[in-house]
Parts: structure tokens; sequence; C-alpha cells
């Protein structure tokens, strides 16, 4: 088990050196100057070849990078080219509201499409069972944007149910959370639902059924544990296309997150905040799907972590 | 049809006063597309307390559907749709699903198939029986855990203690049918229903299962309904038999007389089908002569795989698949491999063919297959073909049959495609299909049909040598005869030689000229059928022989010998190399494992 975690650590350490590299080479390559964005348009060729020797822009891409990861490694992520503060002071103060909204988003989806999943399982082939499919198909298919907006203005401009935008109560994070979770809920009902199909038909719910348990129970403790194992996979992967919605969802709803950040430095080609919030981000997902893999032998005892 | 059931009320000769169940006219249909089929139709017995009735047939008699039909399980588009099943007095299928349930596991308890998947692979054995137990009594959690305990030693598993906390995957095959008829028998039903409960296990292991249901049923007086297709099980256990077909019955009475004095022809055929150890005396002045270059030659053969991982991803044990196997196949003969689950018999087929890798010696038609290359195997594969147990498997749904077969002549180049044709329809007259059958899918065809396409498809290149693993095991036995009789006619007109794996003695002796018998990967005996089958000198043979159930009622309760419990892992550290057997020439050539 040590053993186990140590090598998938040393592999997840590599896999953010990898993800950096591309990053940083990515945003190298990019037309756009930033040394041009913090100069301004009127400024003299000599000052902008004077900004960019300051920020050590005119060194070799190796140079640069090398200079980077050193003080990544560090815990020294630069400092932003236009708010001239630290890059890590920034996305602290920025990351809670984002962890508190994928949270937020992750229990919306697993909440809305595991239950859909399930129920259309168990009716499956009737009307209830084509009726959410197609659901959830909508569901997968809206833009986030759309649906943020036309979640605004039923329940917080029409109804007055939740606030407008902001950040800092419970009745802040529903809307947004829901945005964010209501295309996962989509896949998740659609996956739930396969998964339970194919357990429900194995001979070992028959067992269950033979023993004279109640529907509920052989649902839930026999067919549930064994339904929701290719889903935990799933959530690990899950959290990069979340990292993809946040920025959206952020910027419709006004949430202070790391989203609203990343999306204000792309605008202004402030490669230090680009390149910490998508470090943060591929962390993210890389601790994300070790904890998947962590969480499935205490579901599935034929699985040993060696 | 509901006037036959209103005047069956009157109760039928054959059973007790009071019969503990009574089916009378039962009819399941299935809804297809807004028709009603019947399934089984008109179906009546009668079962008294402590007496066995087998409901034999092949696939499609119906006989796994009457007895979901009995449990209230049947699938959700098949319904009983006349007639009745009274278990003292209750008619079961007009029992609303909340009493069923009361009763399900209570009152009327079920076997299944597959002890493999028949326990929830996620919750440990414990867990599974204590909650069978409190599914029917409130009882407190120590009290039900107690019972359980008790359930599984009934079933005489070693340590029931300690199998409370395991989990189905840590447990054989054999263990795990006991628990599911410990889990069956926790609330000492008054009706166990065994659907084929012995079909999926080897054959030394259904011979300790059937053994212990009828000593658990003297204990209990449970009335078991065992449903089987297999006639020496039958033979073996029952005390009343209906026979079914298509779903309806043909013939039904005492074991006896249906075995003795069978009335209807299809009973007949259905026995005559039946293969029996001590049946195949005319094929043994056949054996072909040793030749100088015989079809397959292995010399201390062995296949290891590597499992598990340390740190560094480096393998911290081996499986001794096969370990130092010596052998060799002459033209035009049948060799016969033998033995239980995880002998290593399948494993010499894969290595025959080349598509595992091996250490020693292993010759197809002179040529060393360790020194092939990709080529040269591609060229043996004109040598050596295979013939799978399951046929749907084995062929492409989405091919036509024809282009199945014609497939290995176009993997190897042979002819243009109107030769290639031809080929194919030739082979099919050959298996005794027509060449119009060419242009369908595996689908239209039945499972017979479907091992015949494959058995062209193996002919196909003219093949020296062909592997038969397990072919025969999954077809019915009236089916299962004519294909052996198709093998058996190909190799008189082409001399191609078979190897024939099977866990099945009584097919094997029929069928082979000579035969090894297997044991954790290493041969245990060997001979002539008739050295072998007349006189088994190793015990694990004996075992194995003395196991096969016998399709002759009035040969029940003859001594058996005891059987030595599990079969060893042949998972072993790095570095444990197991002991290699030393075979000894007991006469004529017959090798006989010296016993350990």
């Amino acid at each position: 088990m040590l053993g186990y975690l140590t090598r998938r650590l040393i592999q997840s350490a590599l896999i953010l050196l990898g993800v950096s590299f591309i990053t940083f080479l990515l945003l190298y390559v990019l037309p756009a100057d930033p040394v041009r964005q913090i100069a301004g348009r009127s400024a003299t060729a000599q000052t902008v070849e004077n900004i960019r020797h300051q920020l050590g822009l005119d060194q070799p891409l190796m140079v640069q990078y090398w200079r980077y990861l050193t003080g990544l490694v560090q815990g020294d992520m630069g400092r932003s080219y236009l708010q001239k503060t630290e890059v890590s002071t920034l996305i602290a103060a920025r990351l809670p509201a984002s962890l508190l909204l994928m949270a937020g988003g992750i229990a919306c989806e697993l909440l809305i499409g595991l239950t859909l999943g399930i129920v259309a399982a168990v009716f499956r082939g009737r009307p209830l069972d084509q009726g959410l499919m197609v659901t959830s198909f909508v569901a997968v298919s809206a833009p986030q944007f759309v649906v943020g907006l036309l979640l605004l203005y039923v329940f917080a401009v029409q109804l007055g149910w939740f606030p407008i935008g902001g950040y800092g109560t419970f009745a802040h994070l529903v809307l947004p959370a829901v945005t964010l979770g209501i295309m996962g809920s989509g896949w998740y009902s659609r996956m739930m639902r396969s998964s339970m199909v194919e357990v429900l038909r194995q001979d070992y719910i028959r067992t269950a059924r033979a023993k004279g348990l109640t529907r509920g129970r052989v649902l839930l403790r026999h067919a549930l544990p064994n339904a929701i194992l290719p889903i935990i996979a799933m959530i690990g992967i899950d959290i990069g296309i979340f990292m993809g919605g946040i920025v959206v969802v952020e910027s419709v709803f006004g949430w202070p997150g790391i989203g609203q950040l990343a999306w204000q430095a792309i605008q202004r080609v402030d490669i230090p905040i680009i390149m910490g919030v998508t470090m943060v981000s591929a962390t993210a997902i890389v601790l994300g799907n070790l904890l998947a893999d962590l969480i499935t032998p205490f579901i599935d005892p034929r699985i040993k972590l060696r | 049809m509901t006037l036959a059931a209103q005047t069956m009320a009157a109760p039928v000769q054959g059973a007790a006063a009071t019969p503990l169940l009574s089916v009378r006219d039962l009819t399941v249909s299935v809804r297809d597309r807004g028709v009603l089929r019947p399934l089984v139709e008109g179906l009546s017995f009668d079962l008294a307390a402590g007496e066995t009735l087998a409901i034999a047939g092949e696939s499609g008699s119906g006989k796994s559907i009457t007895s979901l039909a009995l449990m209230g399980l049947l699938p959700n588009n098949v319904a009983v749709t006349a007639g009745q099943a009274l278990l003292d007095g209750t008619d079961l299928p007009r029992l609303p699903e909340a009493e069923m349930r009361g009763l399900r596991g209570a009152k009327v308890a079920m076997i299944f198939q597959e002890p493999m998947t028949s326990l929830n692979p996620v919750h440990r054995i414990g867990t599974q029986l204590i909650e069978a137990i409190r599914a029917h009594e409130p009882v407190p959690q120590r009290a039900a855990r107690a019972a359980a305990i008790e359930a599984l030693r009934r079933v005489r598993i070693s340590e029931p203690e300690r199998r409370m906390g395991q989990y189905p995957h840590e447990l054989s095959g054999g263990m795990r049918q006991r628990v599911m008829i410990a889990m069956a028998l926790a609330m000492r039903p008054a009706l166990l229903i065994a659907d084929e409960p012995t079909t999926a296990l080897d054959v030394t292991v259904q011979r300790e299962v059937l053994e212990l249901l009828r000593d658990l049923q003297a204990e209990t007086g449970t009335a078991i309904i065992l449903i089987t297709h297999d006639m020496g099980v039958v033979a073996e256990t029952a005390d009343r038999v209906v026979v079914m077909k298509a779903g309806q019955v043909v013939e039904s009475g005492p074991v006896a007389q249906i075995f003795d004095a069978p009335a209807q022809p299809y009973t007949r055929d259905l026995l005559a089908a039946v293969p029996r150890l001590g049946a195949g005396a005319e094929r043994g002045a056949l054996l072909p002569p040793e030749a100088p270059v015989p079809v397959a030659r292995l010399i201390d053969a062995q296949v290891r795989f590597d499992i598990g991982a340390n740190f560094f991803g480096r393998p911290t044990h081996r499986v001794h698949a096969v370990e130092g196997v010596s052998f060799d196949i002459r033209p035009g003969e049948t060799f016969g491999l033998v033995g239980e689950s995880g002998c290593g018999k399948s494993t010499i087929a894969k290595a025959l063919a080349g598509l595992v890798p091996h250490r020693g010696l292993i010759e197809v038609a002179g040529k060393k297959l360790s020194e092939l290359t990709a080529q040269g195997r591609k060229e043996i594969c004109r040598d050596v073909q295979m013939v799978f147990q399951d046929p749907m498997a084995a062929l492409d749904p989405r091919m036509t049959v024809g282009e199945a077969v014609a497939e290995p002549l176009l993997i190897h180049g042979v002819g243009n495609a109107e030769e290639r044709r031809d080929r194919a329809a030739d082979l099919f007259q050959r298996v005794g299909l027509t060449p119009e059958q060419m242009t369908r899918y595996p689908h239209e065809f039945s499972g017979g049909q479907r091992q015949r396409i494959c058995v062209a498809r193996a002919l196909a290149l003219k093949p020296k040598l062909i592997i038969c693993d397990e072919s025969v095991s999954a077809l019915d036995v009236s089916v299962q005869a004519r294909v052996l009789a198709l093998l058996e006619e190909l190799q008189q007109e082409m001399g191609v030689s078979y190897l024939f794996i099977s866990h099945d003695m009584a097919v094997v002796e029929n069928v082979v000229d000579r035969l090894a018998v297997m044991y954790l990967g290493q041969i245990v005996e060997m001979g002539t059928r008739d050295q072998v089958f007349g006189d088994p000198r190793h015990p694990y043979t004996q075992r194995l022989l003395d196991a096969v159930p016998i399709p002759d009622p009035a040969r029940r309760g003859r001594a058996h010998v005891r059987p030595a419990g599990e079969m060893p892992s042949p998972i072993r550290a790095l570095g444990d190399a197991p002991a290699r057997l030393a075979l000894r020439d007991v006469g004529g050539g017959h090798l006989v494992a010296a016993a350990a």
C-alpha cells in the first residue's frame, strides 16, 4: 500500500512536470506579447526592451523554463505582470471559493445523476426511463452559459429565490453549483443507468431476490455498490472537465474563484497567472484521480493496490 | 386447457396422500411483441416431503423457466398464464409479491448453476448469509451470526468462522456452491429447487456436492426439485423423473422405470445419446502405429506465468500452468487430455497453437515452435487449428458463416475468390450443412450447427492437427453425439489427428485412442484408452473415474473413494518450483506417476 502510494505520487509528479513544460511551451509560442500589454501602446521600443529584459523574457526558452521550474519546486509561482502581486497569494485568496463551487457542483451532479440513473434502470424500457434519458441528453448538450443565464433569469430575476450573483452564503452557492453540475448529471445518469442495468442482470441479484430480500434492499445493498464502481473512476477524470466549466460559471455568476482569475489573465496575457492556475488545476485533477483509485478497494474487495 | 385444470382436482396416483407441492397444468408464456407464446405448457407433477424429483431435458425444454416460475422470479415479460402450483395449499403463481417474498428463502429456496457469479462479489460470505436469515427472522445480529456459522458447518465447509469474513473471490467454485447451499438451507425450507447445481463444477466436486445434498435431505426432510440435463446425475439422485422437451412433458415416472423401460422414443434417444464409461470398446483395434514424424511432440514442455509485482514492478509469484509435460500425437489418432479446471490442459492447447510462450521442446509437423520466425508461425497455423467450447463466441456475429469458413484461406492466400467459395461450399457439405446456408449469419443457426461451422473452418486449411478444447461440452447430449460422430468420420476420411481436451471422462473414453491425465500442470498417467480406463493405476485417475455419475439407477449407492479435499494452487513463490513427478512404465507403454 505504501509502495503503491509512493509510486503513484512519483508518477503524479512526472505528469505535472509534463503539464508544466507543455503549457510553458504553448505560452512561449503564443503570438500575443505580454510585454506590449504591460508597456502600453505608447511605449518606446527601448522601454519595451527594458521590460522584456527585466522579466527575463529575452532569455532562451529552456533558461526561462528552468528558472520557472526551480521557483515552482520552492513554492514560488512568480509574480503577476500586471497586478504586481505574488501569483501564489492571488490563487490562495481565490482557491477556497473555487473548491467550494466544485464541491457543490460534484455533489449536485452525483445527487441528480445517480438518482435519475438508478430510477431509469429500475423502470428500464418504460416511458419514465425514456423521458429521463431524453432529459439527460438535453442536460448534456446544453451549453453552460445558456443554462446559467436561464437559471439566473427564472430563479433569481423572476422568482427571486436566490441572489443574482456574488459569494458568501449557501443561497449564493445554489445556482452556480446546479449550473456546473447539470451537464455532468446528464452524463452520470446515462452511465449509472447502463451500469445498473448490467448489474441487475447478474446472477447474484437473482440470488439476493431468491433469499427473499425486499426490492429496496436488493437495489441498494446488492446492486448499487457494484454499479457504482465504474462511476468512481469517472469522477476522478471528471475534475478536469470541471475546471473548464468553472471558468464559464464563475464569469456568469461573478463568483470570485480561480476561473475568473484565469479568464482575466488570459485576456491580458498575464503568463505567470495562467501558468499558476494551470498547475493548480492539473494538481487537482491528478489528486482527484489518485483519490478515486484509493477509494475503489474499499468498495470492491477484489481490487488490491500494489 | 382451463377445462383440464378444473377436472384435475382429484389426487393423482404416484405421490403421497397430501403432497407438499402439487403442480397442475402449469403454463408459462412469454409476451413477444404483444403475442403470448408458451414456454412451458400443461406441466403437472406432485412432490412429497423428503422426495427428490428430477426435471430433465435439453436446452429450450423449459426446465429452468419452471423453477423460476415456482420461485416467482420470472423475467418481466414472462408470466404464468394458466394452471396452479400449490405449496401446502398456497398457490404460488397467484401469490402477491409481498407474500411471495416472505416465502422465498424461507419455505422455498433455490440454488443456481453458476457458483462463481451467484454470490455478490462486494459482500462478505458472512454478511450474505446473515442477511438471508434476518430477512425472515427478526433475530439479533449475534444470533443470526451463530446460525450462519451453523449453516456453514452443516455443508461441511472447513473453518466456517474464517469463511464468514472472506469474500466470494477467495473461495473455490466448490466452496462457493457449498455457501449457496448453506444460504438456501439456512431457514430449513420445505422445498429446495436446484437448477443445474453441479453443471459448472468439476466432476469430483460434483460428486461431493451431490452427496452433500443427499445427506442434508436425509437430515432435514427437504423436498428437492433437481433441474438438470445430465442423465447420470438424474440416475444417481432422483426418486422420480419428469422428462421435458420444448416446454412439454414427454414422460414422467419413477427413476427406475424411466431408465429401464422408457415409454417414449424421445426418452429412449436421450438415454442412448448419453456417453457412458465402458461403452467405447469397438475403437481399440484401430490404434495408429508410431510414425517416424509425429504430428506434434512435446518434450519437457513448460508454461509459466509471472504474476504479482513488488515495488519495482518485478513479479513475486509464478503460475506453474504446465510443468515438464511430454507426449506425442501420431498421425490419424485422437489423443485425449483430461483433468479438472486449472490442471493446465487448455494451456497446453494454447502453447501448441503458439499462443503462449513456452520452454522445453514443442514440435508441430517436425518444426520446433520456439525457432519459428513470424512467417513460420503463420505457416504453422496451416497445420494446427482449434475448435473451441462456445461456438457462438468463436464466430464473428457480423460475418456470414461462409465468409468465416473461407477466411483462413484468404489469410493464407489460398486460391482466388471463386476457388475459396467452392472450397467453403465443399466443407459445408462435408460437415452436414448445405452450401445455400453460407450466406447466413451465426445467430441463425443452432448450437450444434454452429459447432459444425467451426469444425468446417478448422478444416479449411487441411490441417494435420485439430485441437478440440472442450468442443462438445456446451452442447446437448443428442447434439454432442452427432458432432462426435462427425469428428470421427472426418478423421477417417482425411486422416487428421485430434488433440481432444475434455473434463468429461465418458466422452473421452468414447473418442480417444490414447490419453494423458493431468493434475496440477503435470501428467500423472498416460497410455492407450484401454490401459487408462481398463486399469487406472494412479489414485487421481481412479478418483476421476469413480466420480463420474453413472446413468443407471441400479448402480446407485456404490462405495466411493473419499475425495482428498481442495486441489492445491499452481501459484508458487519465485524460486519455489514444484517437484517433478517421475513417470514409470507399468507395461505396454502405460505410464504412471509414482504416488506422492
